[in-house]
């Protein structure tokens, strides 16, 4: 198979317009991945689908994750002028990263038996604007993934034929795989917490009755 | 039984071939030999439980093995599995439709309290927040042995009601519902989270 670089070339010069860029995995894995702009997604997938050299033919996963609103801190050495001497100091630069969703594809060929090809598209926002098109016309296995991402985490799939929560109830709210989820408030009955539960739970304990002087009769020797 | 007929005296009729019995104790002795579960399962235990009912276990040997597709027709709903919070409406509107007297077995740790989805946002923290349990095997899933135990215990249960007296059995009496209200689904949880006419989480004392 191709090299991603190659694929990112091809796929700029196959899709008029189309803008993909390299997400680096540092982990062991290695796994690169695509990520696609929102715009020229489903022509990009269609290019990825039908292309002779890759054929990517079966979407394998989607998933979906959660970035919050975050700030990098980058360090660099600068070089600068310190009373006249030119002096190297390590400047760090915070850099205010809004947060998004993402939604990641596994791309496999059965034709050529190679993959995967990841590939992302991210919302531009969590809120109003957490929408991105469904890739579901192109692999009809993403129907009920990408379903289960809009349930769990929320991203409105334009373009999808059947946009329903899977999981959830339909009256359900939230979108609990979300990193600011809070669950519902039912820890009354705990008989083992520990960690965060402990703390929740620690909230339903029995006050500790009040003995008169009892606390003194037994410390004494 | 003791009331009625000294117990010598009864035991000296069986020797000679009369014997002797009470309506409750045959009334009784005939529901605990056929009790009839409900044919459901949620999870892994009803892999156990449905081994329960096949031929190596077999608990067509304790009267159990009709297993009812109606809750009509059935005496016995056993919790087997992982309530979810969008099964629960229809596990308690099962109950409501089996006809009295009915018992539940919440089978393995998922059905008792949540077991190791406790804390997740899915998952009902035990059956008995919305309807009464009379036997709770614990298990991660109970093996059919403990199945079995729970059934016997069951048995024992019904054995021990009694249909007459102020101690009657509580299916007997009037003012005991049959029915539970059925939880709806809210836009965070469901709703109430928990029956509280049924649900009486124990206090325990911590220091």
């Amino acid at each position: 198979m191709e090299s991603l670089e190659q694929i990112k070339s091809r796929v700029e010069a196959g899709v008029t317009g189309a803008n993909a860029e390299i997400v680096q995995n540092g982990s062991p894995s290695q796994q690169h991945s695509l990520l696609i702009d929102n715009e020229h997604a489903v022509a990009v997938a269609r290019f990825l689908r039908v292309d002779p050299a890759l054929c990517l033919d079966f979407c394998s996963n989607v998933t979906g994750v959660d970035w919050l609103d975050r700030t990098l801190k980058r360090t660099t050495k600068v070089k600068k002028l310190i009373d006249g001497q030119e002096k190297e100091i390590v400047e760090t630069i915070e850099e205010k990263i809004p947060g998004y969703l993402e939604a990641v594809y596994h791309l496999y060929s059965m034709t050529h038996k190679h993959g995967p090809v990841i590939i992302r598209m991210r919302t531009a926002d969590r809120r109003e604007s957490a929408r991105l098109p469904s890739l579901t016309p192109i692999w009809r296995s993403a129907e009920f993934q990408e379903r289960e991402i809009f349930d769990l985490y929320g991203i409105r799939f334009d373009g999808h034929p059947d946009l329903r929560r899977i999981l959830m109830w339909d009256e359900f709210e939230d979108h609990p795989m979300r990193k600011d989820y809070r669950e519902p408030d039912d820890y009354e009955w705990e008989p083992t917490p520990h960690d965060a539960v402990l703390e929740r739970a620690k909230q339903y304990y029995p006050a500790r009755p009040q003995i008169d002087g009892a606390e003194q009769i037994t410390a004494q020797p | 039984m003791g009331e009625q007929i000294d117990e010598k005296l009864r035991i000296e009729l069986q020797r000679q071939g009369v014997w002797v019995s009470s309506m409750q104790e045959l009334y009784n002795w005939g529901r605990k030999n056929s009790i009839w579960p409900l044919q459901f399962g949620l999870a892994c235990c009803a892999i156990e439980m449905i081994a329960t009912a096949a031929s190596r276990y077999d608990i067509a040997r304790f009267g159990g093995e009709v297993f009812r597709p109606s809750p009509r027709q059935a005496d016995l709903m056993i919790v087997a599995g992982t309530v979810t919070k969008k099964m629960a409406p229809q596990i308690v509107r099962l109950y409501n439709q089996m006809a009295d007297p009915k018992y539940v077995i919440a089978m393995g740790a998922c059905a008792i309290s949540g077991g190791p989805f406790k804390q997740g946002y899915n998952v009902l923290k035990g059956i008995d927040r919305y309807i009464p349990v009379d036997v709770y095997i614990p298990g991660c899933p109970p093996r059919p042995e403990a199945l079995l135990h729970a059934f016997m215990e069951l048995q024992r249960k019904i054995d021990s009601q009694k249909l007459t007296g102020a101690d009657k059995a509580e299916f007997l009496k009037p003012e005991q519902p049959s029915e539970f209200p059925v939880p709806k689904f809210g836009q965070h949880d469901l709703e109430p989270p928990a029956n509280p006419d049924v649900f009486h989480p124990a206090i325990i004392e911590r220091s």
